[in-house]
């Protein structure tokens, strides 16, 4: 039970914090009620998708500055592509849009193995180009998405013998949150393949030296995160019914999740579930400031305070329990 | 292998050996390249007019560059820059309206003095990834100025007289602005090459733990660093805002990425402990050059912006190649 409490702190302290924050929202506003879960859920699922995919490869010991720029180009290629299409057509979308992340990331591992430039310059290029291919796609917020699409994240989940009142507390949107992170993650973690991602981020040479294919499991851990990218590109078309070719927030919010969630930036170290905590931590705190009817702009500036004094923190934690 | 000696070297492997001794040579090969392939496209384009406003636009990328190649040589990066850099333009503009202008210039000051201190503690003493508390920070900072905004939204703005002179002025064929850039940059090459902060920021970034227990007090170097960043930063808004003339909230933002590519063009290792300064201009030239290319071109934005990508990406390849090569 310990030794669960020790590697799990930082996890468990994350999700005492969400419990107090949303203790805080309702007293803040009594009539917080499950349509502004769900509506927490929605707004959470881009930025989810977005620090999953940034957690694979911080494990893996890299960084991945071309995040958001992905999900711009992935949102723009489904909206355009089911814009005036059937319904049918969404079908073969989806996948599409999917494996195009999986190749892109994939292309972005391969080109930091191959050209040795460092992970931040690659990325930073991919940054460039993934926007500029987003901007060839639509050159201005526009398309359509799949009336199913949209439904799929919008409503609550019916469970037979449950009672309402506890039915609306369960959000699509988080449901297809939590299954589609799962039916990647889970089997992830537990493959030797996981494993050795974890190891390459832990130390590069070790990992070699015991048989780890470094280069191969590093293209993997990049398409991975192109992957989950792709799925928070079809968040966003999902959302809004559109898609920007102009990148959201979601990089550095996608990197301090990851700080916040507890995954060491050097790598080798955390899982998804803290850094997806984190990303309802953060999106609660921006509800609350607006509920307590602060200025959008001050709102700003207390959101960056919090993320730089969560991130100090947690250096300061990391560096106590090294000494 | 005596005979090894004698044996005549390769013609190619001579040339490569050569660029790897001194790096900035393929560097300049390739400026002069891409210069002659716009005069090519455009007959008649490179003159003296296109050179001084090419050097114009260069000089606020090349101190940002700086700044990037300062905080890579300890192993950071410093992305609070662009936003430091809109601040203090953006106050500078607003304030001249009412104050005096030296007052003006302290008050534009004030935050850069600020986001770097907070960025050196941040790093420094609590060891805080650079990459995220300079980004942290400029949030911060963008949301202050949004705040700051609408305090001074009645009063309107007004670009310094002598700032425009600064920032777009050509005497005698040469920009003013190199009447700034020429000591700064001096300045700049002189601190990394022959003073002590210099070889404490290459130690640093070379082998941290060596450094400190040499006795040297990290966080004091680490944050001295970042206030510098800062300040060239904020001097840099400043010679922006003359050049642009349209004080707005992402004033300089569009110019972090590129700085960071140009430092990486000009050979400083983001891992730190190697590079310089000279390297960086170059690489601020080149990135400068190659907009006015695809400008030139005429492609649509899109295309502009893969072009970009893709060449930041070979370049610094190629140029690992061949510095690798030693």
């Amino acid at each position: 039970m310990s030794h669960f409490l020790r590697r799990q702190g930082w996890v468990i302290g994350l999700l005492a914090l969400l419990i107090v924050l949303f203790i805080a929202t309702r007293i803040i506003q009594p009539g917080y009620g499950s349509g502004d879960f769900g509506s927490l859920a929605r707004a959470v699922l881009p930025y989810a998708f977005a620090v999953a995919a940034q957690t694979v490869v911080v494990i893996a010991g890299g960084i991945d500055l071309s995040v958001a720029a992905m999900m711009a180009l992935t949102s723009v290629t489904a909206a355009s592509m089911m814009a005036g299409a059937s319904e049918e057509y969404a079908l073969l979308v989806v996948p599409f849009v999917l494996a195009m992340g999986l190749v892109l990331g994939a292309l972005n591992g391969l080109l930091i193995v191959v050209t040795r430039v460092p992970d931040i310059v690659v990325t930073l290029a991919m940054l460039f180009v993934l926007q500029g291919a987003a901007l060839l796609v639509l050159d201005a917020p526009g398309g359509a998405a799949a009336e199913w699409l949209k439904a799929l994240i919008s409503g609550t989940v019916p469970i037979p013998g449950l009672p309402d009142a506890i039915d609306a507390w369960l959000p699509k949107a988080l449901l297809v949150l939590v299954v589609c992170l799962c039916v990647i993650w889970v089997p992830l973690r537990r493959s030797r393949l996981g494993l050795s991602i974890y190891a390459i981020g832990s130390s590069e040479l070790a990992a070699f030296r015991s048989g780890v294919p470094v280069k191969r499991t590093r293209i993997i851990a990049y398409a991975l995160s192109g992957l989950f990218a792709a799925f928070g590109g079809l968040a966003l078309t999902m959302s809004t019914g559109i898609g920007a070719p102009i990148p959201g927030p979601y990089l550095l919010a996608s990197v301090a999740a990851v700080v916040l969630g507890g995954v060491a930036l050097g790598g080798g170290k955390g899982g998804l579930l803290g850094p997806i905590v984190a990303v309802f931590v953060l999106r609660l705190v921006r509800t609350d400031l607006t509920l307590l009817a602060i200025d959008p702009n001050v709102t700003a500036i207390i959101e960056g305070a919090i993320m730089v004094a969560v991130v100090m923190f947690g250096a300061f934690i990391t560096m106590r329990g090294r000494q | 292998m005596s005979t090894s000696a004698i044996t005549p070297v390769p013609f190619g492997r001579r040339i490569k050996r050569f660029m790897a001794d001194r790096p900035l040579v393929p560097l300049i090969i390739l400026l002069v390249i891409l210069v002659v392939i716009l005069q090519i496209l455009r007959p008649g384009i490179v003159n003296e007019r296109w050179i001084a406003n090419t050097i114009k636009f260069a000089i606020p990328l090349a101190i940002l560059a700086g700044c990037q190649t300062m905080t890579m040589l300890t192993g950071g990066i410093d992305l609070s820059v662009g936003t430091v850099a809109t601040m203090s333009a953006f106050i500078m503009a607003t304030q001249i309206v009412s104050q005096d202008p030296a007052i003006a210039f302290l008050l534009a000051m004030m935050p850069a003095v600020l986001i770097g201190l907070v960025n050196g503690i941040g790093v420094g003493v609590f060891r805080v990834h650079p990459l995220i508390m300079t980004l942290g920070t400029s949030l911060i900072g963008t949301g202050c100025l949004q705040v700051y905004q609408r305090t001074v939204i009645a009063s309107g703005a007004k670009i310094p007289g002598f700032l425009a002179w600064l920032g777009t002025g050509v005497t005698s064929g040469f920009p003013n602005a190199l009447l700034l850039f020429v000591p700064l940059a001096a300045l700049i090459v002189f601190t990394l090459a022959r003073t002590g902060f210099g070889r404490l920021l290459y130690a640093v970034g070379d082998n941290e733990r060596a450094t400190r227990l040499s006795g040297v007090q990290y966080w004091q170097v680490i944050t001295a660093l970042y206030v510098t960043s800062s300040l060239l930063a904020g001097i840099t808004g400043l010679l922006y805002i003359g050049l642009i003339k349209a004080p707005s909230l992402s004033l300089a933002e569009p110019l972090v990425l590129p700085s960071v590519a140009a430092a990486v063009i000009g050979g400083t290792s983001i891992f730190g402990g190697r590079g310089g300064y000279t390297g960086t201009i170059i690489g601020a030239l080149i990135l400068t050059v190659l907009t006015t290319l695809l400008t030139i071109l005429q492609m649509p934005e899109g295309a502009r912006r893969i072009l970009f990508g893709l060449i930041v990406l070979f370049v610094t390849a190629a140029y690992l190649r061949i510095v690798e090569e030693r």
